[in-house]
C-alpha cells in the first residue's frame, strides 16, 4: 500500500524546512499544505490540538508533531535510506544534545535581533554570535556535523541559514566575519538538493521580516 | 569489563529523579554524586561545559547531558531489560511528544504556582489543573502512559508529582478531587521500587521548598 504523507507547513518556518529536508533525503513523495497561521485549518487544529502549530506530519492519517520528533520518526520508519541519526547510542545522544541546543538558543536570539532595538538587540547579537561560535567549534574540521555525512544536527541548524541575511540586515552585523567555517558549511549543505529545494530565498525571508516589522509596529 | 556509571545529580531535581528511575528500572549499579549547585564541581564543569547543569550521566568516562537524552541513551544501551520507549516508531514519537510537553509545561506552570500570590496564584492553580486533566485524558484507562508497561512518559511525569505534593500543601489545593485517575496512576507508579527509591521524602522536599522560597524572597 502506498504511504500517504502530508505535511502541514508554513513557507518561512525553519521547523517546517527541517521536515521538508528529511522527506527529500529519504526520497519520499508527499503533499505539502500551506497553513494560514492567522486562520488555522480545521485539519491543523484536529491534528495538533495541544500546540496548534506547524509543522505537522500526517502519515497514513496519523499525526506527528514537533520538528525534531518528526525528523526522528522519518528516520526510524524509512531507515534504509540516507540515515540521519548515527547508529551508535553515544553518537546519537551527542547529536540529540546539539539539536536540542540549537532549538533552545537560535530561534529566540534570532527573533530578538529583528524585533528589538538598542541594548536588547546588542545583547541578543552578542549571544547569538557566541552560540554560533560554539557550534562552529563543534563542527570543527568535519564536512558536516554528522561527520562525513549530512545528518540530524545539520538538518536542525541549516534551516536557520536562510534567516541569516535578515538577522544581519536588521542587526547590522556579519555572521561570516566571525564564523567563516559555519558559512562555508551552509554553502556545502546548499549543494544538496534536499536542502536547496527546501529553503526559501534569503531575500524573500528578509522581505517577509520587513512586512512583519511593519505589522508589529517595529521600526 | 564492568560498566562504570556515575550520575552527577541534585537530590530535589525532577530531571535527576528521571534518570535515577531509568537506571534502577534497568537494574544498573551506579555511583550518585550530589552536586552543590552554588559551588559546582570541576567534574561537572568539565563534563557539561555548555550548560553546567545536572543531571549528567558519565558512562565509562563519557558524558551524556539533558535528562530526556540521557534516558533515551540508557534505553538504547541496555535495551534487553525493561524497555522504556515503545518499539513502534509512531508510539515512540507520541511518547517523545508527551515527555517533551510535560517537561516544558510543568516546569513553567509549577514556577507560576509558588512564585506568585493571590489572584495570580489562583490563575496558576487553574492552569495547572487544566493541564493535568489533559494528561489524564491522554492516560485514559491504561495502567500507565506507556500502556501495560511503565515507560518514558510515566518516568517523566512522576518526579513532578513529588513536587506537586509540596505545591498542594503550600498553595492549598488538591489534585485528587479533579484528577482522581492521575492520583491512582501516581500511586501505582510509587509501588515500583525504581520510583519509590528515586523520589525524595515529601517532608525533606517541603523543607527544601521553604528554603527555596526564602532565597527567592517569597513569603
Amino acid at each position: 500500500m502506498a504511504d500517504e504523507i502530508m505535511l502541514l507547513d508554513w513557507w518561512s518556518s525553519m521547523f517546517g524546512m527541517r521536515v521538508r529536508i528529511a522527506l527529500v533525503e529519504k526520497g519520499l513523495k508527499y503533499e505539502s499544505r500551506e497553513e494560514d497561521l492567522n486562520n488555522k485549518s480545521p485539519l491543523l487544529l484536529e491534528m495538533n490540538p495541544v500546540h496548534t502549530k506547524i509543522p505537522v506530519l500526517i502519515h497514513n492519517g496519523k499525526p506527528i508533531c514537533e520538528s525534531p520528533i518528526i525528523v526522528e520518526y522519518i528516520d526510524e520508519v524509512w531507515k534504509d535510506k540516507s540515515p540521519l541519526l548515527p547508529t551508535d547510542p553515544y553518537q546519537r545522544a551527542h547529536a540529540r544534545f546539539w539539536a536540542d541546543y540549537i532549538d533552545n538558543k537560535i530561534f529566540q536570539l534570532g527573533g530578538k535581533i529583528w524585533t528589538r532595538k538598542g541594548e536588547d538587540q546588542e545583547a541578543a547579537k552578542k549571544e547569538l554570535m557566541e552560540c554560533l561560535k560554539i557550534l562552529e567549534g563543534e563542527l570543527g574540521e568535519k564536512p558536516f556535523f554528522g561527520g562525513e555525512n549530512f545528518g540530524f544536527v545539520d538538518v536542525s541548524l541549516v534551516t536557520f541559514s536562510c534567516w541569516f541575511y535578515a538577522y544581519e540586515s536588521f542587526g547590522n552585523f556579519s555572521i561570516e566575519a566571525e564564523c567563516p567555517k559555519l558559512i562555508a558549511w551552509t554553502k556545502r549543505c546548499l549543494q544538496k538538493s534536499s536542502v536547496s529545494s527546501s529553503l526559501p530565498d534569503p531575500l524573500k525571508i528578509h522581505d517577509f521580516v520587513v512586512q512583519l516589522r511593519k505589522k508589529f509596529g517595529i521600526e | 569489563m564492568a560498566e562504570e556509571i556515575i550520575l552527577l545529580d541534585f537530590w530535589p531535581s525532577m530531571f535527576g529523579m528521571k534518570v535515577r528511575i531509568a537506571l534502577t528500572e534497568k537494574g544498573l549499579k551506579y555511583e550518585r554524586r550530589e552536586e552543590n549547585l552554588l559551588n559546582k564541581s570541576p567534574l561537572l564543569l568539565e563534563m557539561n561545559p555548555i550548560h553546567k547543569k545536572v543531571p549528567v550521566l558519565i558512562h565509562n568516562g563519557k558524558p551524556i547531558c539533558e535528562s530526556q537524552i540521557i534516558v533515551q541513551y540508557i534505553d538504547e544501551v541496555w535495551k534487553d531489560k525493561s524497555p522504556l520507549l515503545p518499539s513502534d516508531p509512531y508510539e515512540r514519537a507520541k511518547a517523545r511528544f508527551w515527555a517533551d510537553n510535560i517537561d516544558k509545561k510543568l516546569h513553567l506552570l509549577g514556577g507560576k504556582l509558588w512564585r506568585t500570590k493571590g489572584e495570580e496564584q489562583e490563575a496558576g492553580k487553574k492552569e495547572y489543573i487544566e493541564y493535568l486533566k489533559l494528561l489524564e485524558e491522554e492516560l485514559g484507562d491504561k495502567p500507565y502512559f506507556g500502556g501495560e508497561n511503565f515507560g518514558f512518559v510515566d518516568l517523566t511525569l512522576m518526579p513532578y508529582f513529588s513536587w506537586l505534593h509540596v505545591f498542594e500543601i503550600a498553595t492549598k489545593f488538591t489534585v485528587e478531587v479533579e484528577c482522581p485517575k492521575l492520583i491512582t496512576w501516581s500511586k501505582r507508579c510509587m509501588e515500583r521500587e525504581s520510583v519509590s527509591t528515586s523520589l525524595p521524602d515529601h517532608q525533606k522536599l517541603y523543607g527544601f521548598f521553604l528554603q527555596l522560597k526564602k532565597w527567592h524572597g517569597i513569603e
